[in-house]
């Protein structure tokens, strides 16, 4: 099966107007698994990925914080909403990536405007 | 209500649900969600604001509150079975106030002391570091 961010490089009318959207159809791929999301603040917060929207703001379940001593109050919540403009680095599972593919649509991205 | 796509990060679904919600300078905020915008804008209703020392904690309460989005960190819906779990210890206001203005002069005792010792070996300490502010 072909995922959904390199479905959008074959039609080109789709391509214009959601070419910003690479990463966010990137990300769509990955809903389910577990990734870890480092802020800015430097909390590490991992979970798995429940959903995400244009904004790259993430949607986590099953949260749990790195440094939990650190950060008590993240022993209240179990799901967490994240706004992407305070995102540093995400950290995805190795296998669910295939670079190749994504270096593909990110290349035609590029070629096309 | 349905007209966004599913697996989409929303807030709506958080909507009347009573949310812990961390600050960019580090506050948390307990309170029910009463409205959102595309923004995270966010408006709570029955805020708390919560002050964790150590194991202990306090709450001020801050009524209605309208968090510009800018603002957000992170919100999650809070757990009912793991707040009830008695992990911390609830201490009154003016005891929280009063441990987390320790807290903070000893962070800034550290700051300085550090300094003092950069200084000696000739080097300049960077002032943000002492603030827990980002962005």
């Amino acid at each position: 099966m072909v995922p959904t961010y390199c479905k959008f490089v074959i039609f080109n009318k789709i391509v214009r107007l959601t070419s910003k959207m690479l990463f966010y159809s990137f990300f769509k791929t990955l809903v389910g698994h577990e990734i870890i999301v480092e802020l800015k603040n430097d909390i590490c917060v991992t979970g798995r990925l429940h959903s995400v929207d244009q904004f790259l703001n993430i949607k986590l379940i099953e949260v749990c914080v790195s440094d939990p001593e650190k950060y008590p109050y993240m022993n209240y919540i179990s799901e967490s909403f994240i706004r992407g403009s305070v995102v540093r680095y995400v950290q995805l599972p190795v296998n669910s990536v295939d670079s190749q593919l994504l270096q593909d649509a990110a290349r035609k991205e590029i070629t096309i405007r | 209500m349905n007209s966004f796509p599913p697996r989409t990060a929303t807030l709506l679904y958080e909507l009347d649900k009573k949310l812990m919600v961390l600050l960019r300078d580090g506050r948390t905020l307990i309170g029910y969600l009463r409205s959102v915008d595309q923004y995270a804008n966010l408006l709570l209703q029955q805020t708390v604001e919560r002050i964790h020392v150590g194991k202990k904690f306090g709450d001020i309460p801050r009524g209605v509150f309208l968090v510009r989005g800018e603002n957000v960190v992170l919100l999650g819906e809070i757990d009912a079975l793991k707040e009830a779990d008695q992990m911390f210890e609830r201490v009154s206001i003016g005891d929280i106030l009063a441990l987390q203005k320790q807290e903070q002069d000893a962070k800034i005792e550290k700051a300085k002391s550090i300094e003092r010792s950069l200084k000696r070996r000739g080097m300049r300490f960077p002032p943000d570091l002492v603030q827990d502010d980002f962005l």
